[in-house]
C-alpha cells in the first residue's frame, strides 16, 4: 500500500535533484532548463499527493495553474536563451561569466 | 454578487485591460510618433489611481472576494497607489533613455504594466495561488525586461542568471507552499492562520515549509546569502530597466512576505523571527561593505539595495504594526530613492553609453548645480541623514525593532549605517570637489526635469514632513 510517506519522499528526490543539478551542473544552459523544470514538478508531486489524502481540490487546481506557469516559464526560458547564443555563439555555463557575481 | 466582486477587482481589471490595448495599439503606431505608446501607458496609470482611489477601503476593513482569494484592504490600497506613482515615475525617466539607446519600443510600456499588474495581484492576494500568480508574472515580465536590449551580451547574460536563479526562488517558495498545504489543509491565508492557531498540525511539516519559504522570500528580495543574482542583474540590464527592477518589484515583495508570514504564519513568528533575523544582519554587513569596494554605480545601488533590504527585513521581524508599517514606510521611501538615482544615471548617459561608472560623477556641480544638489539631497536621504526622508525611515525601523526586543540587531543597523554612508557621500565628494572629465552641460527633456526635481525634493519635503506618510502607513496596518 502506497502511503503519504512514500509520494513525499519520492517528491523530495525529485526536488534535491532539480536542486543540484542547477549547482552542480558546469555544461550546458539547457541542462539548467530542464532542472528548473523537475523542481516545478515535484512541487506538483506533493500538491496532488496532499490533495489526495487530505480529501481537498485546493491542491488538484494549484497544480493545475503550475503547469500552466511552467509552460510560460519554459518559453519565456528558451527565448533568453535564443538571445544569448545570438550573441554569444555558446550556452556553455562555463563561459558566460562577463559579470562577475 | 459577483458584480461587487468584480468592482473589488476593478483596478486590476483596468490595469490587464490596459496592458493589452498598450501592446494592440502599439503595433498601429510608427516610430516617430511612438511617444502616443509612453502618453497612453502614462493615463493608463493616472485613471487606475482615480480608480482606485474612488472606492478606498476604510481604515480596519477588509473584504473578500473570488472564494476568499482576493483581499481589497488599506494596505493593498495606499501600495498600489505608490506602485502607480513609482512606474509613472519610471515611465518619464525611462524615455529619455530608451529613445537615446534605441530601445524606444513598445514591449518596454506593455511588459511594465504587467509587471505593474503582477504587484497589484500580489499585494491584494489572500491565498497562497494568487500570491503565486502575481509573482511569476511579475517575474514573467522581469526577465523579459532585462533582454529588452537583444544585441547586448551582457544584458541577455544578466537575463538567463535572473531567469535561472529567480525560477529556482519560486520552486524552492511553491515547494514550501506546498508543505504548509500539507500541513494546514488549506492554501487560504486566513484559513492557514486558523490552522495554526488551533494548533492541529504537524510540527516537522510546518517548520520545512516555513523554512523553505522564507528561503524563497529572501531570494526574491536579494537578501544575503541569496543575493548573488541581484549586482549582475543591475549592472547587466539596461539603465533604465535596472531602474524598474530597482523601485516597483519591492512593494510587491514587501506584499509577499508580509502576507505569507505575518497574515499566514503569524502564529509562528518566533521561528521566522529567528531566520530572518540571520539575513537581515547578513545584508546589513555584506552589502553596507563590499559597496564599498565598487567602482561601478549601478553595482554599488545593488549592494546599497541589499543593505536596504537589511532594513525592510528588520522591520519585518518585528512582527508588530508598528513594525509592518515601519517596513512600508521604508519600501514606498527606498523605491523613490532608488528611482531617483537611477534617474540621475540615465541623465549623464548619453548616445546610448550609460554613466555607469563612479568617475563619470566627477564636477557634476559645475556642470549642472541643480542636477548635482538634487542627486545630493537623494544620496543623503539613502545614507540616512536628518532632515531627509531617509533618515526617518531608519528610525521608524529601528524603534520598532527595538519595541520587539531586538536591541542587538538594532545597534548593528546603525553601525552598519554609518560605514555605509562613506559610499553614498563619496558620491557626493566626486560631484563637487572634483574636477570634471567632459565639461559638456547636461541636457534633458522638460518633463524628465520636472519629474527628476519633484523626486529630489520630495527627499527633503516628505522629511521635514514625515508624519503625513508614516500616519498613512500606521492606519494600513490599524
Amino acid at each position: 500500500m502506497l502511503t503519504l510517506a512514500h509520494f513525499l519522499t519520492f517528491g523530495a528526490i525529485l526536488f534535491s535533484i532539480g536542486v543540484a543539478g542547477i549547482f552542480l551542473n558546469r555544461k550546458n544552459i539547457i541542462i539548467l532548463l530542464m532542472s528548473i523544470e523537475l523542481l516545478l514538478l515535484a512541487v506538483n508531486m506533493n500538491f496532488v499527493a496532499f490533495s489526495r489524502f487530505l480529501d481537498s481540490m485546493d491542491g488538484q487546481v494549484f497544480v493545475f495553474f503550475i503547469l500552466t506557469v511552467a509552460a510560460a516559464e519554459a518559453a519565456i526560458g528558451l527565448a533568453i536563451l535564443v538571445v544569448l547564443f545570438r550573441n554569444r555563439q555558446t550556452i556553455n555555463v562555463e563561459d558566460i561569466e562577463e559579470l562577475k557575481g | 454578487m459577483i458584480l461587487s466582486e468584480l468592482q473589488l477587482a476593478l483596478p486590476e481589471i483596468f490595469v490587464a485591460t490596459m496592458a493589452c490595448v498598450v501592446l494592440v495599439a502599439d503595433l498601429f503606431v510608427t516610430e516617430q510618433r511612438r511617444g502616443f505608446t509612453h502618453t497612453l501607458a502614462v493615463l493608463a496609470l493616472v485613471f487606475a489611481a482615480i480608480i482606485t482611489l474612488r472606492v478606498m477601503m476604510p481604515v480596519g476593513e477588509s473584504l473578500l472576494a473570488f472564494s476568499e482569494t482576493f483581499v481589497r484592504d488599506r494596505f493593498g490600497d495606499v501600495l498600489k497607489l505608490f506602485a502607480y506613482l513609482v512606474l509613472a515615475g519610471v515611465f518619464v525617466y525611462a524615455k529619455h533613455f530608451l529613445r537615446a539607446a534605441g530601445l524606444f519600443r513598445g514591449e518596454f510600456y506593455s511588459l511594465s504594466l504587467f509587471a505593474l499588474l503582477g504587484v497589484m495581484i500580489m499585494v491584494s492576494a489572500a491565498s497562497m495561488l494568487t500570491l503565486y500568480l502575481g509573482l511569476e508574472l511579475l517575474a514573467l515580465s522581469s526577465y523579459a525586461l532585462v533582454a529588452l536590449n537583444r544585441d547586448s551580451a551582457s544584458g541577455s547574460e544578466a537575463a538567463m542568471k535572473y531567469f535561472i536563479l529567480g525560477s529556482l526562488a519560486s520552486g524552492i517558495l511553491l515547494y514550501g507552499i506546498s508543505l504548509i498545504y500539507g500541513a494546514t489543509g488549506s492554501i487560504q491565508l486566513g484559513q492557514i492562520s486558523d490552522a495554526l492557531a488551533a494548533g492541529m498540525s504537524d510540527n516537522l511539516m510546518l517548520s520545512f515549509g516555513l523554512a523553505f519559504m522564507v528561503v524563497g522570500i529572501a531570494f526574491k528580495l536579494g537578501a544575503v546569502p541569496f543575493h548573488m543574482w541581484l549586482p549582475d542583474v543591475y549592472q547587466g540590464a539596461p539603465a533604465a530597466v535596472t531602474l524598474l527592477i530597482s523601485s516597483l518589484p519591492k512593494l510587491g515583495y514587501l506584499a509577499l512576505a508580509i502576507r505569507l508570514l505575518a497574515d499566514g504564519m503569524g502564529n509562528m513568528h518566533d521561528d521566522w523571527q529567528a531566520m530572518l533575523a540571520v539575513l537581515a544582519a547578513l545584508s546589513l554587513i555584506l552589502g553596507n561593505v563590499v559597496a564599498i569596494a565598487q567602482t561601478n554605480i549601478k553595482r554599488m545601488l545593488a549592494y546599497s539595495t541589499i543593505s536596504h533590504v537589511g532594513f525592510v527585513l528588520l522591520g519585518i521581524l518585528a512582527a508588530s504594526p508598528a513594525g509592518y508599517s515601519a517596513a512600508m514606510f521604508y519600501t514606498i521611501v527606498y523605491s523613490m530613492m532608488s528611482a531617483g538615482a537611477f534617474a540621475v544615471i540615465i541623465l549623464l548617459s548619453g548616445n546610448g553609453v550609460e554613466a555607469e561608472n563612479l568617475d563619470d560623477f566627477k564636477g557634476l556641480a559645475k556642470r549642472s548645480p541643480w542636477y548635482a544638489l538634487m542627486m545630493l539631497m537623494i544620496m543623503f536621504s539613502l545614507a540616512g541623514i536628518p532632515v531627509f526622508v531617509g533618515f526617518f525611515a531608519k528610525w521608524q525601523v529601528i524603534a520598532a525593532a527595538i519595541q520587539s526586543g531586538f536591541v542587538g540587531l538594532s545597534v548593528l543597523a546603525v553601525v552598519t549605517a554609518v560605514i555605509g554612508a562613506f559610499y553614498y557621500l563619496r558620491v557626493v565628494k566626486l560631484m563637487y570637489f572634483d574636477e570634471p572629465d567632459n565639461a559638456a552641460p547636461v541636457t534633458a527633456p522638460i518633463d524628465f526635469r520636472a519629474v527628476l526635481s519633484v523626486n529630489g525634493l520630495a527627499m527633503l519635503g516628505l522629511g521635514v514632513f514625515s508624519g503625513g506618510l508614516i500616519g498613512v502607513c500606521v492606519r494600513a496596518f490599524a
